[in-house]
């Protein structure tokens, strides 16, 4: 657990430094685009509460001064294949949002997406010495959760605390100063594939940045894409990226689970380019432009001119109807949310108290998913469009960009404040040389 | 496969056929290699080093202003493009301080006497017709206030180019005379010009003594108190710088004390109406002590109370003649 501790602490100081600095570059590396911000950062004074602006959820503080993004390269299922193909794609989206913004940008703040996720829930408890919980007691009871073998090469991505019992009393968020005899708390810790970090450190740094946090992309874009009344009663996000399908679940404002399907988009404009003997290019065009999943008998008239460059006239001029593009389309749709709806059975999703889904990402744009999504997933669904943050153009505000969005909230509102706690000082060492230091004072 | 001749039959070479002859298949046009949208490394460090602020500011102000001062130092550095520089400079601001609607051609005097006049116009630190830009008027106003002959001065260039002077001079009203020679006063006691000689201005009244500029206004005074007097005064003088003597004609002296002589004048004019004191034979009247005035009688007088006492007479020196006897015998 210890740690844990250091790594969170040491991210949380990180990407405190460089908001000290006032700008900060969000990138969202996926694997159809890279999209990057440039965030500023002007304090907290610039609304005053008589001007009718409240806190807005932690957006009231900054905005977005330069906004770019392009297609990515060399990222498959939400992690880094190629380095420098990356590299390029980065190189490309930070540079124009740096002329937008016409400031430079040194530190950048990331999330992945694939790298294949893994949820824990920690449970720890001590006994209260002094009938009351105090500051070091929330440290000693976030130290004490038993940690389990994550695997080889697994680092922790995020690590929250979700919830403290006091004495049976469960479902505190802050039990400060509260009295009682025991205290214990359940954490949330959610584990990535350390590798897909270090790549993502070492092409960042390529590019002449420096990394000042990761995060997951499944929950940057539930951070964004659920309304604070679905993340306090439960919900689940569902972003349908490019690679990778990003499903996490909230409750009481909380992430308590996050998982990613390592299929997306890409997979079906690949089922496209198969069926319809179309280049990739093609097929994602007639993918974005016709797509589908509900057909209807309009859709058998409807002839869509495949195109292409590839110099036959026969095959540049073919047709085919919408309802056969749907009819691709739609069983690799089904079978995308038939693993969601394997991860939600297995997250206990069934025993929430309330059973949202918000479908987001790019995939979420599909004509008819919701109704897809409704029978699939047997809930009350929505498609989830990312919060609107200030000096966001308006292109950047489609639910593609949800991730990235979120990245911002989190920039200005991490929820990792525990970890400010001192570690109780108990090892062995330290303990010995208070001893040492006692014996002085009262010898000398 | 095919052109290779395998089976060495004589008479056959084992040479592969040459290439088919035919019509050129059609090629694909070749597609440029779309650029690369990625900016290069390079170019994403020097965008990057743009965007920051300190080497921005170097690059937008520090060398160009660098560079401007280097050129025109490295120009300057040369003695003879410096001359021409300061040359061409002053030629045109000459050029237009000389122009015609700048130039002063006439200095007119109000309110001068000649010899004033002359003195002025030679004061002029400039030939007419000159620029109004040479001639300072702040200096020359100080410069003509210096004249002793002159009280006030008002400079002033009017259109058309007419430098006008309007002069206040002062008036003479007292003569002095001193060590050095006679002077006139006006009634500050200011010099306002010397006299060679005491006629030359008959109607002033004389004072004398060193020091009796100063008190000027007082001596004014006591001439104007003196009334009756007037026709015999022959002059004040200033005793210590302190006090003053009035001079009448038959060598009679008033000495007036030094506070309040006008109050003492008038009550010895007052003193003579009544008496008819100074007709007689009394050589000085010594008012300084305001209780007592004191008499002394003339020489005459005094051989006369002498020879009626039957003393030895005195000579105009003071001392006592020799008897009149011995000399006869």
């Amino acid at each position: 657990m210890r740690d844990i501790y250091q790594q969170q602490r040491a991210m949380r100081n990180m990407r405190q430094a460089a908001l000290q600095r006032g700008v900060v570059a969000v990138l969202d590396i996926g694997s159809s685009k890279v999209a990057c911000f440039v965030l500023q950062f002007d304090g907290p004074g610039i609304y005053r509460e008589t001007d009718g602006v409240g806190p807005m959820a932690g957006q009231s503080n900054f905005r977005v001064i330069g906004a770019a993004t392009t297609r990515s390269r060399g990222v498959r299922f939400g992690e880094i294949e190629t380095m420098a193909e990356t590299e390029r794609a980065i190189r490309t989206a930070v540079q124009a949002a740096q002329k937008l913004a016409g400031v430079r940008v040194d530190h950048a703040i990331a999330c992945i997406s694939g790298a294949r996720p893994a949820s824990y829930g920690l449970a720890g408890e001590i006994a209260l010495k002094n009938g009351s919980v105090g500051q070091g007691d929330i440290a000693q009871v976030l130290g004490s959760c038993e940690v389990p073998d994550f695997g080889r090469g697994r680092q922790v991505l995020h690590a929250q605390p979700v919830n403290f019992m006091v004495d049976g009393r469960s479902g505190l968020m802050d039990p400060r100063e509260h009295s009682g005899q025991a205290l214990g708390c359940d954490m949330h810790v959610l584990t990535v594939d350390g590798d897909a970090i270090d790549n993502l450190i070492h092409v960042i740094r390529r590019c002449d940045m420096e990394l000042a946090g990761v995060a997951s992309g499944s929950y940057m874009s539930a951070l964004s894409s659920l309304v604070e009344d679905e993340q306090e009663l439960g919900a689940a996000c569902i972003d349908m990226g490019g690679g990778a399908t990003g499903v996490s679940i909230f409750v009481r404002k909380h992430m308590i689970f996050a998982d990613a399907v390592p299929m997306g988009g890409d997979l079906v404009t690949q089922d496209v380019a198969k069926g319809l003997k179309v280049p990739m290019a093609v097929a994602e065009r007639l993918k974005t432009l016709n797509g589908g999943v509900e057909a209807t008998g309009r859709d058998d008239r409807d002839l869509i001119e495949l195109g292409g460059e590839t110099g036959d006239w026969e095959t540049d001029r073919r047709t085919v109807s919408r309802a056969d593009l749907i009819g691709i389309m739609r069983p690799r749709v089904e079978e995308i949310l038939e693993e969601v709806a394997a991860i939600l059975d297995a997250a206990g999703f069934d025993h929430m108290p309330s059973q949202q889904v918000v479908l987001t990402g790019g995939g979420s744009q599909i004509p008819g998913l919701d109704g897809l999504a409704a029978r699939m997933l047997g809930r009350n669904v929505r498609i989830g469009r990312p919060l609107r943050i200030h000096g966001l153009p308006h292109q950047l505000t489609g639910p593609n960009f949800a991730s990235a969005v979120g990245l911002a909230l989190f920039a200005a509102h991490p929820q990792d404040e525990w970890w400010d706690f001192e570690m109780p000082a108990e090892t062995y060492p330290s303990r010995s040389l208070r001893r040492a230091y006692r014996w002085f004072r009262n010898n000398w | 496969m095919q052109g290779i001749d395998h089976d060495r039959r004589p008479g056959f070479s084992p040479q592969p056929t040459p290439p088919r002859k035919g019509w050129p298949r059609p090629q694909q046009p070749a597609h440029k290699p779309k650029r690369d949208p990625a900016p290069s490394r390079f170019a994403y460090r020097l965008h990057r080093m743009w965007l920051t602020p300190y080497f921005r500011r170097l690059t937008r102000i520090g060398i160009p202003a660098f560079l401007i001062a280097f050129t025109t130092l490295l120009w300057l550095s040369d003695e003879d493009r410096r001359a021409s520089l300061s040359g061409g400079l002053t030629g045109m601001v000459e050029a237009v301080q000389n122009r015609d609607q700048f130039m002063v051609k006439v200095m007119t005097i109000d309110g001068a006497s000649a010899p004033v006049d002359k003195a002025l116009r030679m004061m002029l630190p400039v030939d007419l017709p000159a620029s109004s830009f040479d001639i300072n008027l702040d200096q020359l106003r100080s410069d003509i206030l210096m004249l002793d002959a002159v009280r006030d001065v008002e400079l002033r260039i009017k259109p058309d180019g007419v430098l006008a002077a309007k002069v206040v001079e002062r008036q003479p009203v007292l003569l002095w005379r001193h060590a050095r020679g006679i002077e006139q006063l006006d009634e500050t006691g200011h010099r306002v010009a010397s006299v060679t000689e005491r006629s030359v201005r008959p109607g002033l009244p004389l004072i004398a003594g060193e020091g009796a500029d100063k008190v000027a206004r007082e001596a004014i005074r006591i001439f104007a108190a003196s009334g009756p007097l007037l026709p015999r005064m022959r002059g004040l003088q200033r005793v210590g710088e302190r006090r003053w003597d009035m001079v009448l004609d038959r060598g009679q002296r008033i000495q007036l004390p030094a506070n309040s002589p006008v109050a003492a004048l008038e009550r010895l004019i007052v003193l003579d109406q009544a008496e008819d004191m100074l007709a007689r034979d009394i050589s000085v009247v010594d008012l300084r002590d305001g209780s007592r005035p004191v008499a002394r009688i003339g020489l005459g007088a005094q051989n006369e109370i002498r020879a009626a006492r039957g003393q030895p007479l005195l000579g105009a020196d003071g001392r006592e003649l020799p008897k009149q006897k011995d000399k006869k015998s």
